[in-house]
């Protein structure tokens, strides 16, 4: 059914204090979860990564009702969406996630390291995975990317490189110490230290 | 199909910065976002098998042991990009009050009941079409902290994909006729009386069931439209 055309899109409104029932559950409400914070398949190929922070306001307060969105590719660097026209994968990974802050403003998700995956030119862009931030207090989500330290492809990621010097270190994951692949991610949302957002 | 997503139709958006909502001020970023091409990563999104959604996640009243009170409605429309095509397959999420303006969740104090027939969630997945529909019990104003005497008018809230992560949207549908409008920040953060429009609902006669429920039809339009030589973005 061909619809008018409309005369715009739909605005953006707040997901609100109370989205936790219907959008993250995760076991502390018991409608189930549509998606969570383990984007690991028993088929996923790859090096198994968890990615962990915490989320602050421009007060430096943690933020205890944000909403986290991540999309990635797997480790060869394919989306699991049939527009991604290169091969598709043959595993089960799908590659979205979704958590609630919790009390102290934390996060983490288990996933695995991305692989390369070209930008409009067709040239490489370094391994990230694409964030949204949503919350009480922000009328629409905010993009941003998590990259990762000690990956030599970040100097020549396109864009990383739109990003003032000063600021690209808010978009890359910290290593943390330990035999295990854990990354710091913390997201400011204003402020000195705020995380670089991205008009897309 | 392969779409475009002009930014210019991020201009139906409020500004972060909505000084009358008082939480945006603290958490709206203080820096200029930085504008960048759409990769691969940006135009693709989640792919939901049929395990996501459940048989009756679509009807909030019949999700408990008996019948939640309030008034029963039927809230349907389609999902659509610019162009007015109907995106098929994407997953709609649905999240509200019950009748008396509360929501189950650890934070809401208002002092109204809850209901033991009623969470408020729902999930769907729109058709081949882009027709999605919920069956639900339309939900009470309530009080909230933002001001004094401040009331939330009677909304819905949704959740839908839509194409790729750029065309990702959550918004709030309002009911037609509702008194609370002039004086809710959050309703009027979208400056545009006709972009604010598009987030009410309208009175649906035709489709409501006689005898048995009012409807509402609310369509939900993503970002994206059809790339042609004519347009220029």
């Amino acid at each position: 059914m061909q619809q008018t055309r409309p005369d715009g899109i739909t605005p953006s409104q707040t997901v609100g204090p109370y989205f936790a029932y219907g959008l993250t559950p995760n076991g502390k409400y018991d409608w189930n979860d549509a998606f969570n914070n383990n984007l690991v398949t028993s088929d996923t190929s790859g090096e198994r990564i968890r990615i962990e922070g915490q989320v602050f306001d421009g007060d430096g307060a943690v933020v205890p009702d944000c909403m986290l969105e991540i999309w990635q590719a797997d480790a060869q660097g394919r989306f699991s969406d049939p527009q991604d026209k290169r091969a598709l994968t043959n595993t089960s990974f799908k590659g979205f996630g979704r958590i609630g802050t919790d009390a102290k403003g934390g996060y983490a998700f288990d996933t695995i390291k991305p692989g390369i995956v070209p930008d409009p030119d067709g040239k490489p862009q370094a391994p990230h995975i694409v964030l949204a931030v949503y919350a009480r207090g922000m009328l629409l989500h905010l993009y941003s990317r998590i990259y990762f330290d000690g990956e030599a492809a970040n100097a020549a990621d396109p864009v990383l490189a739109l990003v003032p010097a000063d600021r690209r270190t808010t978009l890359i994951a910290t290593r943390q110490p330990g035999g295990n692949a854990v990354y710091r991610f913390d997201i400011h949302l204003q402020g000195d230290k705020e995380t670089v957002f991205f008009d897309v | 199909m392969t779409l475009v997503y002009p930014v210019q139709s991020l201009a139906a958006h409020p500004p972060r910065l909505s000084p009358a909502y008082k939480s945006t001020v603290k958490r709206s970023p203080s820096k200029p976002l930085i504008p960048m091409r759409h990769t691969l990563s940006e135009l693709t999104g989640p792919v939901y098998g049929h395990e996501t959604v459940r048989e009756n996640d679509h009807d909030l009243t019949v999700q408990g042991k008996g019948e939640p009170i309030g008034e029963r409605i039927i809230v349907h429309g389609h999902v659509l990009d610019e162009d007015g095509r109907g995106v098929p397959n994407t997953l709609v999420e649905l999240w509200q009050a019950n009748s008396c303006g509360r929501y189950v969740h650890v934070v809401d104090q208002h002092p109204a009941p809850l209901d033991p027939n009623f969470t408020g969630a729902g999930r769907t997945q729109s058709d081949a079409q882009g027709y999605y529909r919920f069956v639900t019990i339309k939900p009470g104003a309530y009080p909230w902290g933002n001001h004094h005497n401040a009331w939330r008018p009677a909304h819905i809230h949704f959740s839908v994909f839509g194409h790729s992560f750029v065309s990702r949207l959550v918004t709030q549908m309002y009911f037609p006729g509702d008194p609370l409008f002039p004086f809710d920040p959050i309703f009027n953060s979208v400056t545009d009386e006709k972009a604010r429009n598009r987030m009410i609902s309208s009175f649906d006669l035709e489709n409501t069931k006689p005898d048995w429920a009012l409807c509402y039809r609310f369509n939900i339009v993503l970002r994206g439209r059809n790339a042609t030589p004519m347009e220029n973005s």
